[in-house]
């Protein structure tokens, strides 16, 4: 039976991969849970709770790490990497992009590394997406820390020993954190103003209680879930923004991020400056080099003028029994994925696009990146944090695109063969071509954006305008052979059947569609 | 048009309203790709269809006329028409909606036949040709009949599937891509042979390939791919007339046919995108698909259940999922099953919807016909998010959908649609189907789920149902 391992992380990180709600979860897909003593301890879970969903409780690390299948938070260390064993499948937040010697040591260890924080962003595999679950709780902790050093209430009261005026909060980046941010920070009675180069976030903003401060320039729509690195007259507007709030706002919780590249500085140390005394600032992005001037990963730094700026890079840690729950899920949810049969068999099938986004070393080789995914972020997304992702139709599965240069060959072959039909064909021919392939050009583009609805009229319509090959019969029909007129007869009823019967069903269905529709109709 | 002057010839004023129809039917396939300008749509096909006609039967009897002929000719014209209309207009009047897909398949099969037809007489009639002009004059001949001859055939056999006279599972021949490929080499040999030597026989032998490789293109797809073998033969029907232009001189047909057979050929792309199926695969007529053959035919009984006893189920439901197929978007029960699903929710109870990826005639289709009843998105999700959460589920409302649940699918590797991903609702408690009859799906393959134990039957035209449901609760 296949095993599963569950170890302690090192220190600071306060979570755990496996909670004994998910332990349950992963043995009720046929596995077998080992953990190691006082794994859950600082996320609140005892081994008992652990024993008690059915979990065997392991005395050290090795032993834990002796199983198929090795749950972790974050990257294994050099040590815990020594103890693996060949063919084992390891979990965790590799971050792929910036350790490229982590997945180098796991390939040669003969481990198959699968980082939870590579999961693409496709509805499919929402459920698995700890950037998103681990943001979430980020955000909050962020405004959570920020009232912590701001000196002040986040609501505006009237008192009898007088007036206190709400505290304004600038959120930079209203993604899953940002929003979380929003959320929890309006939710304390603080006016709440946001900033995001994706203007299809506004009203996911404004629904959770913030307002959208709009960068008025062309902004290049986001294809795969996440922003862009935007342009510069964009730059140059946002920076005027944010030096206007910063001497404006008591709080601001930046949590710009772009995937693969440093974090864009949005907060410079002039804006710091400008800002009033006792004013806080929560850089989350400070662990990928911050999007504020003067940031430190990790440390809260007080300025010469009184702002406080935190970079804590472990805001999610810092609510370990949630974030436990909610990783643990996400792992749970990989391994359901990975687990077809739920039989407690590993399997990875590496034409599944998650999978194979997940999979970042397999056989001594090192699997990343993977082949991009395409998302349609819509920018009609509707309101709830997760939205910048909803995508209704999204992920078809790609085929393998045939590659450009086959594509240009047969293109070219296809040339070739027309224009050598043409060349040599006698006159009616090379006239008769030149219709044919326009008409088949305008027919392909006339229809390409065919509503769903009108597939079945158009169908039938199209279906009526081919029995003009009644015209073809119709010539033939005062022929001097009665055999010949005979068979145009036949012809001329045949396609008349047609005619009528496809130009009169069509109009029945349309008019149906039109009933359907009336009352209702929003184009 | 009756006058004309001496440089109005009766061909001169053909061509000219050939063009003018071409761009009517332009316009028309144009206006039926939109809500908006569907019905202009119609209405200039119409239009370019009679411009096209009149100009025919003008230049076409302008030519002939005091030719001993010509009587015959109008006589038999008059008549086929007529008669034609007649047929046409009853057939397009009388049919019920379902039985759309077995109209248009049938309607294609006049069209081949018509190309068939065409064909043949363009090889009876003298055509005073000579030299390399005769020897493409037939071979026109040959393609016309052969494009006619497959669009026929295969058009009747779709028609027979869809109108459940033939068994919709796909006729699986030894070595059927051979005999396919087999049967297009022996079509270019039979041409090369029929231009050097053009002998009736041969002709005759093309004829008879021809209808039995449309014949086996389509009896070797399964039920399921019908939607798109439709899409495709109404393409073919193009091509056949286009092929007729070429032997005709005549560029209207062309132009017609080539509109056609594009637009019916992206349809068809289109379709079998949405249904992650390879387009060769289909178009060459299950070409690569092994699929067994066994018709598990549902055995047991279906229980039916009364509007009271559902509105209870429901009452005391904690979760509810509903999947909805073409039957909901046929019935426009979207309001209702909308209203329903808020009535539910206020009530505490958690009501979720499962959109199969080919519910309905296209993907995304449920989704809009929800979203235009203001269904929350958020509770509207895609199969697979919601697939694992049917054993946790009270109940399920199935509306309208039928080969998209069907566990045999998931359960009977015999099954034309094994391997097909399904809703899983028969892994729920109670499983409640909304549905006309007992008939089979699209793919018409019968749905054991509708004999199992936790499954009950609401008949009757969903609409009504849902609404009755509404009144109890």
């Amino acid at each position: 039976m296949t095993r599963i391992g569950v170890v302690t992380e090192q220190p600071p990180e306060t979570r755990v991969a496996a909670t004994p709600a998910t332990v349950k979860q992963l043995i009720s897909l046929g596995y077998e849970v080992a953990v190691e003593a006082g794994a859950g301890a600082a996320s609140a879970f005892p081994d008992e709770a652990y024993r008690d969903a059915g979990a065997a409780i392991v005395g050290t690390a090795a032993e834990a790490l002796a199983s198929n299948l090795v749950l972790k938070v974050n990257a294994p260390t050099d040590a815990e990497i020594a103890e693996l064993a060949p063919g084992t499948t390891i979990v965790g937040l590799l971050a792929p992009a910036f350790n490229p010697e982590l997945l180098e040591r796991l390939a040669e260890r003969g481990v198959t590394a699968l980082a939870m924080d590579a999961v693409p962003r496709i509805s499919r595999a929402q459920s698995m997406d700890v950037l998103s679950s681990m943001a979430n709780i980020a955000g909050y902790r962020a405004v959570v820390e920020a009232a912590h050093e701001f000196g002040r209430f986040f609501t505006g009261q009237v008192t009898a020993a007088g007036k206190v005026p709400p505290a304004k909060v600038l959120v930079a980046g209203a993604g899953v954190a940002g929003l979380a941010a929003i959320g929890a920070a309006s939710s304390l009675g603080a006016i709440v103003r946001a900033t995001d180069p994706r203007p299809e976030v506004a009203d996911q903003v404004r629904s959770i209680g913030g307002e959208y401060l709009k960068v008025e320039v062309e902004v290049e729509q986001s294809t795969d879930g996440y922003a862009k690195a935007t342009s510069e007259a964009y730059d140059r507007r946002a920076a005027e923004i944010y030096s206007e709030q910063a001497a404006d706002v008591d709080l601001i919780i930046t949590t710009a991020l772009i995937p693969g590249r440093p974090a864009p500085k949005l907060i410079t140390a002039a804006d710091v400056a400008s800002m009033k005394s006792g004013s806080v600032i929560v850089d989350m992005a400070a662990g990928m080099g911050g999007n504020v001037d003067g940031s430190v990963a990790g440390e809260k730094i007080v300025t010469p003028n009184g702002v406080t700026i935190l970079g804590y890079t472990d805001l999610a840690s810092r609510l370990p029994t949630q974030a436990s729950q909610l990783y643990g899920t996400n792992v749970v949810n990989l391994v359901k994925l990975l687990t077809p049969g739920k039989d407690g068999e590993l399997e990875l099938d590496f034409d599944d696009i998650v999978q194979r986004s997940v999979t970042v070393a397999r056989d001594g080789a090192v699997t990343w990146p993977p082949p991009p995914v395409q998302v349609s972020a819509a920018p009609a997304a509707a309101a709830s944090g997760r939205s910048s992702a909803t995508d209704a139709a999204t992920a078809p599965e790609p085929k393998k695109p045939m590659s450009p240069v086959k594509k240009v060959v047969l293109v070219a072959v296809g040339i070739a063969a027309l224009f050598a039909v043409n060349a040599i064909a006698p006159p009616p021919l090379p006239q008769h071509f030149t219709v044919l392939v326009l008409s088949v050009v305008v027919g392909f583009y006339v229809i390409g954006k065919v509503a769903h609805a009108l597939h079945t009229p158009l169908m039938s319509v199209t279906n009526a305008i081919s029995g003009i090959i009644v015209v073809g019969a119709m010539v033939q029909i005062t022929s001097d052979v009665l055999v010949v007129q005979i068979l145009a007869g036949i012809a001329v009823l045949l396609a008349s059947i047609n005619i009528f019967g496809g130009f009169a069903v069509t109009r029945r269905m349309l008019a149906m569609f039109a009933a359907g529709r009336t009352g209702a109709d929003r184009g | 048009m009756a006058e004309t002057t001496s440089l109005l010839t009766p061909a001169s004023v053909a061509g000219a309203a050939y063009i003018v129809a071409a761009l009517l039917f332009i316009m028309s396939l144009a206006g039926l790709s939109k809500h908006e300008t569907a019905k202009a749509g119609v209405s200039y096909g119409i239009a370019g269809m009679t411009i096209a006609l009149v100009a025919t039967v003008y230049a076409t009897f302008a030519d002939a006329w005091g030719t001993p002929t010509v009587t015959t000719g109008l006589t038999l014209l008059v008549i086929a028409v007529i008669v034609g209309a007649a047929i046409g207009l009853w057939r397009a009047r009388v049919v019920a909606m379902t039985g759309m897909p077995e109209l248009i398949a049938l309607l294609h099969s006049f069209v081949g036949l018509a190309a068939v037809l065409v064909g043949w007489n363009g090889a009876l009639e003298e055509t005073g040709m000579s030299g390399a002009l005769l020897d493409i004059h037939h071979a026109e001949v040959f393609i016309g009949v052969f494009i006619g001859a497959v669009t026929f055939t295969g058009s009747i056999v779709a028609f027979l599937k869809l109108s459940a006279r033939m068994k919709s599972a796909p006729l699986m021949l030894p070595g059927k891509n051979v005999l396919n490929l087999g049967a297009l080499i022996a079509f270019v040999v039979l041409t090369v042979w029929y231009v050097i030597t053009p002998e009736l026989w041969l002709l005759v032998v093309v004829t008879a390939l021809a209808l039995a490789l449309g014949w086996h293109l389509v009896a070797s797809i399964g039920g399921g791919d019908m939607p798109v073998v439709i899409s495709m033969l109404n393409s073919y029907s193009g091509w056949a007339a286009a092929a007729a232009g070429f032997l005709l001189n005549n560029d209207l047909l062309i132009v017609t046919g080539a509109l056609v057979g594009s637009s019916g050929a992206y349809l068809s792309y289109i379709m079998c995108k949405a249904m992650n199926r390879s387009f060769i695969s289909v178009i060459a007529g299950g070409f690569g698909i092994a699929a067994p053959t066994s018709s598990g035919e549902a055995e047991g009984e279906a229980r039916e259940i009364n509007i009271e006893d559902a509105a209870e189920l429901l009452r005391d439901a904690s979760s509810v999922i509903i999947t909805p197929g073409y039957g909901m978007a046929v019935a426009q029960a979207q309001y209702p099953v909308a209203e329903l699903t808020s009535r539910l929710r206020e009530r505490g109870v958690r009501v979720r919807f499962g959109i199969h990826p080919v519910a309905g005639r296209l993907p995304g289709h449920m989704n809009v016909l929800l979203a235009e009843a203001k269904v929350p998105y958020d509770i509207v999700e895609e199969m697979d998010e919601i697939n694992d959460d049917f054993p946790e589920t009270t109940v399920v409302l199935v509306i309208g959908a039928n080969d998209t649940v069907n566990p045999a699918a998931a359960e009977d590797p015999g099954s034309p649609i094994a391997g097909m991903p399904v809703l899983k609702v028969w892994e729920a408690k109670n499983v409640v189907v909304f549905k006309r009859s007992m008939a089979s799906g699209y793919a018409g393959v019968a749905n054991p789920l509708f004999t199992r134990d936790n499954a009950q039957m609401l008949f009757g035209d969903a609409k009504q149902r849902v609404e009755d449901l509404l009144r109890v609760l």
